[in-house]
Order: C-alpha cells, then sequence, then structure tokens
C-alpha cells in the first residue's frame, strides 16, 4: 500500500462508499418524539406546582430538580444510557440529559477515589458544557448592555 | 546459520511450532454470541467477581493463561516465557493478570493485533532455541475499552453503524517445541500502514490497509495465491473492514473468496446482539482463535490458515489532537498436521 496523498484521498472515497451512514431522519423523528416525551413530562409538573402558587422562579427550580432527580436515578439503575441508545439527541439535550452527563462518569470513574475519581471526572463531559455556555451568556449579556 | 527468511517480511520456521494448548475465557455477551458453546469459560458478568472492569480484566488473564497450561498438560515452572499484551494503558490488564506467575516476562503492545504478535514472537523464541515452551495471549474488556477510550458505559450516546464491539475476554497458547496439536510454520509481519482515516468510530477502516500490507507481502514473498488457504482470518476488522480489503485486494491483482472472513464478524451475531460492524479488541481474534479455529484445525476440518490479527496504533490523546489512526496487522501460518 503507497501512502501517497493521491492513494490515501481514493481510499477516503473508498471507505465514505463501504460504510454505511447513520439514519440521519429516523434518528432526529426519534429525537423529537423522546425530547418531546421529557419537555411534556416537565410541562405537566409544572402545571401541577403551579397549583401550589409558589411564584413563577420556585415552580422552574423544583421542575428542573424534580427532572434532574429523575434522570440521576435512571442513569444510577443503568436505564437512562440504554435510552439514549434509541432517542439520542431527545434523551441528550433536555436537563435530563445533562444530569446523565455528570452522573455517568461519576459512577465510572469512582473507584479512582472520591476526590481525584470521581469529584475530578464528574465534569469530563458536562464540562465544555458549562464553560462555553458561561462563555456564550457573557457575550450575550454584553451585547444586551450596549445594543439593548 | 540456515536463513529463515524466505522475503521481505516473511519468515520460515526451520521447526514447526506446536500449538499444544489454548484457552479462552469470555464475558457474558460473548457467551451468548454464536461462538458460546466453544469457549472454556464464560463469566456470569462482566466484573468477574472484582470491583472494577480493569481488575476484572486482569482476571480473565489470569484465568486463561492458567486454564491454557493445564490444557496443554503442563505447569507454569513448564514455561520459559509469557508474551502478552492488552489495550489498557501501560498493558496492566496484562501484567497484574500474571505477577503472581513468576515466569520471565516480554510485554507486548500491537493494539488488536497483540495476539498475532505474541504468537509470531513466540514461535521465533522457539526456533531459535531460547525456549521449550512460550505462552502467548491477548486479553481486552468492553468496559474498561470504553472507559479508556471512549464515554462512561451510563453515558446516553448512539454509536454508529461503522463502530466495533470490544470483546470482553482473553484468548491465550501455549507454544511448544515438542507435542502434539496445530503448528506454526510461517510468519509475515506487518508494517505500520497510515491511509489517514482519522474517524475513531470506523476502526475497521483505519486497519484494512495494514492487513492488505501482510496480506500481499505474504503472497509476493511465498509465491501463493489466496485460494492455497482454507481459511485466511483477519482479527477485528469488521464487516466494513472485510469489505474494503476485498476491494484493496481487487486492486493489488488478488481476488479475496469465500476462504476469508474475520473474526469480528465470527465473534458476534450481529441481527440479535446489536454490535453494528462486528467485535474488536485484543480479544477478538484471541479468543476467535482459542475456541472456533483452533478446534477446526485440531480436527483437520482446516487444513491450512492465514490468521492475520489487525491492530489500530493510535490513542485517545492522539485521535483528540487531530492525528490519524496508524494501522498494524500481524500474520501467522497455522496448518493441521492431522493426516
Amino acid at each position: 500500500m503507497e501512502e501517497t496523498t493521491q492513494a490515501k484521498q481514493i481510499y477516503d472515497k473508498m471507505v465514505k462508499e463501504a460504510s454505511p451512514d447513520s439514519p440521519i431522519v429516523l434518528n432526529c423523528i426519534k429525537a423529537f418524539v423522546s425530547g418531546g416525551f421529557i419537555c411534556t413530562i416537565g410541562q405537566l409538573l409544572r402545571n401541577y406546582i403551579e397549583t401550589f402558587s409558589l411564584g413563577e422562579d420556585t415552580t422552574s427550580l423544583i421542575v428542573c430538580v424534580i427532572l434532574i432527580l429523575a434522570s440521576a436515578i435512571l442513569t444510577g439503575l443503568g436505564l437512562y444510557g440504554k435510552l439514549g441508545k434509541y432517542c439520542g439527541a431527545g434523551t441528550i439535550v433536555p436537563i435530563t440529559g445533562f444530569a446523565n452527563s455528570v452522573v455517568s462518569p461519576a459512577i465510572e470513574f469512582k473507584k479512582e477515589g472520591f476526590v481525584f475519581g470521581m469529584a475530578a471526572k464528574m465534569f469530563l463531559i458536562a464540562g465544555p458544557v458549562i464553560v462555553y455556555g458561561t462563555l456564550t451568556s457573557i457575550i450575550v449579556g454584553l451585547i444586551y448592555y450596549f445594543v439593548g | 546459520m540456515k536463513n529463515k527468511r524466505i522475503g521481505a517480511q516473511t519468515v520460515k520456521l526451520s521447526e514447526p511450532v506446536v500449538i499444544a494448548g489454548v484457552s479462552s475465557v469470555v464475558g457474558p455477551k460473548e457467551g451468548e454470541g454464536p461462538l458460546g458453546n466453544l469457549f472454556d469459560t464464560v463469566a456470569k458478568e462482566a466484573l468477574y467477581g472484582e470491583d472494577s472492569w480493569e481488575k476484572a480484566e486482569s482476571k480473565f488473564v489470569t484465568e486463561a493463561l492458567q486454564l491454557a497450561v493445564e490444557k496443554a498438560g503442563k505447569t507454569m515452572e513448564d514455561i520459559d516465557y509469557i508474551l502478552c499484551g492488552d489495550l489498557l494503558n501501560q498493558c496492566t490488564g496484562t501484567t497484574f493478570g500474571i505477577k503472581d506467575f513468576k515466569v520471565p516476562y516480554f510485554g507486548l503492545f500491537g493494539a488488536c493485533s497483540t495476539m498475532g504478535e505474541s504468537m509470531s514472537l513466540g514461535a521465533m523464541l522457539l526456533d531459535g532455541g531460547f525456549a521449550e515452551n512460550v505462552l502467548v495471549g491477548a486479553s481486552s474488556h468492553f468496559c474498561a475499552a470504553e472507559k479508556q477510550f471512549r464515554f462512561p458505559l451510563a453515558l446516553g450516546t448512539q454509536r454508529p453503524p461503522s463502530a466495533t464491539w470490544t470483546v470482553t475476554g482473553d484468548g491465550s497458547a501455549v507454544l511448544s517445541k515438542k507435542g502434539k496439536g496445530p503448528v506454526i510454520t510461517e510468519i509475515t509481519t506487518g508494517k505500520i500502514i497510515d491511509m489517514g482515516v482519522t474517524d475513531t468510530m470506523n476502526m475497521g477502516a483505519a486497519m484494512a490497509p495494514a492487513a492488505v500490507n501482510v496480506l500481499t507481502a505474504h503472497f509476493k514473498d511465498t509465491g501463493r495465491q489466496p485460494n492455497y488457504y482454507d481459511v485466511i482470518a483477519t482479527g477485528d476488522l469488521g464487516y466494513i473492514g472485510k469489505q474494503l480489503v476485498i476491494e484493496l485486494m481487487a486492486k493489488e491483482g488478488y481476488e479475496m473468496g469465500e476462504n476469508f472472513t474475520d473474526c469480528g464478524i465470527e465473534i458476534f451475531d450481529k441481527q440479535n446482539q446489536d454490535t453494528h460492524s462486528g467485535g474488536s479488541g485484543c480479544a477478538c481474534s484471541a479468543v476467535t482463535f482459542a475456541s472456533y479455529f483452533y478446534k477446526k484445525l485440531s480436527e483437520g476440518e482446516i487444513g491450512r490458515m492465514l490468521f492475520i490479527p489487525t491492530g489500530a496504533l493510535m490513542s485517545p490523546t492522539t485521535s483528540q489532537q487531530g492525528s490519524t489512526i496508524p494501522g498494524i496487522a500481524h500474520g501467522v501460518v497455522i496448518e493441521s498436521r492431522k493426516e
């Protein structure tokens, strides 16, 4: 096998042809339905909690806490990961997915100790979301400050 | 000295080396697969009674090596060298598994090609007159590999169709100067081939060119054609990698026929086990050889076999830095010798 640039380009084409694509349309539909289902549960919870007249902020907070707790428990039981296989973005994007991304490394790295294992590795996947989420909100805040 | 080199990458042993005994110890998923009843031991759970994936992998190593020695009718005292390796950082799956054996040891890293590498070097040690019995093997563990190379197990991710499933287990063999059993006659050592593949979820594509390097070198060095062998089995290319080998070999002027298969295809049932492109990992070729192929060789159902474990020589760090995935393959010719 010659490793020339031309040979690599030809091989790249061969690989693309031989490798089946992910079923994007089907995955999108599954994500839409499952993600929508999680959000509907959130809305139902919200409607119910609103009957206690705790105020807008507290109601939102309680809904989040319940969803996060549910996801953490399902992750611990090994069920959320299995859901993720079918739901894809539907279970990753909502707040439950964020909880899953924190709990799963915490479980996986517990054996390396509570400090350098669990705690240090807990944000292995969620870390970038926090970093760039914060950064984006700063930028948006600055734009809002000067323009808005 | 008699010249044992018969070509650029191939050597012919002056005396065939006997594969006196083999063992395969696997995880539960492998036990549920098509080769399930051929494995020596199937662990009930992936942790194998340990409290971490890494310790579990070491236990697979310990159990398999002991069993191989036992099945060869020998004891650890008879073993002159252990040659084996795995996928975990610094090959700790192996070292923690064998440290109590107190046998001289060479640690090997050939990624998933390790079984081929260990059989090659073991046979050369024997043929060189440096040993009477050499214990070789390779191990991998799905959960430990996922943890090290990809994501935590409980994370809800989707695997693409081109992804492969790391085999949990250890396959081992006792190579001897004397005894009964299938024999190793020739060895074709692969070169590192890097065709620029960067997708770590498509390892078959990354390794296929390395398998082609061994195949073409072997046929050139020996003057043979693919149909000379009853079976040509690559290590863990899976469905995609196998297809690419067929296409690349056709370009080189060789027709790969029905006798060409891949251990990653044999070990799992694609439809029912959700393993996508097939099995992978050091244990994939090791346990498939030590169960399925060894049995057929011993019974004479396979007369001549070209066994080519394949490996992807990358690490999570090199991949994250955007480096390509270099591949390697190790070819071993095994003959039945049963009349």
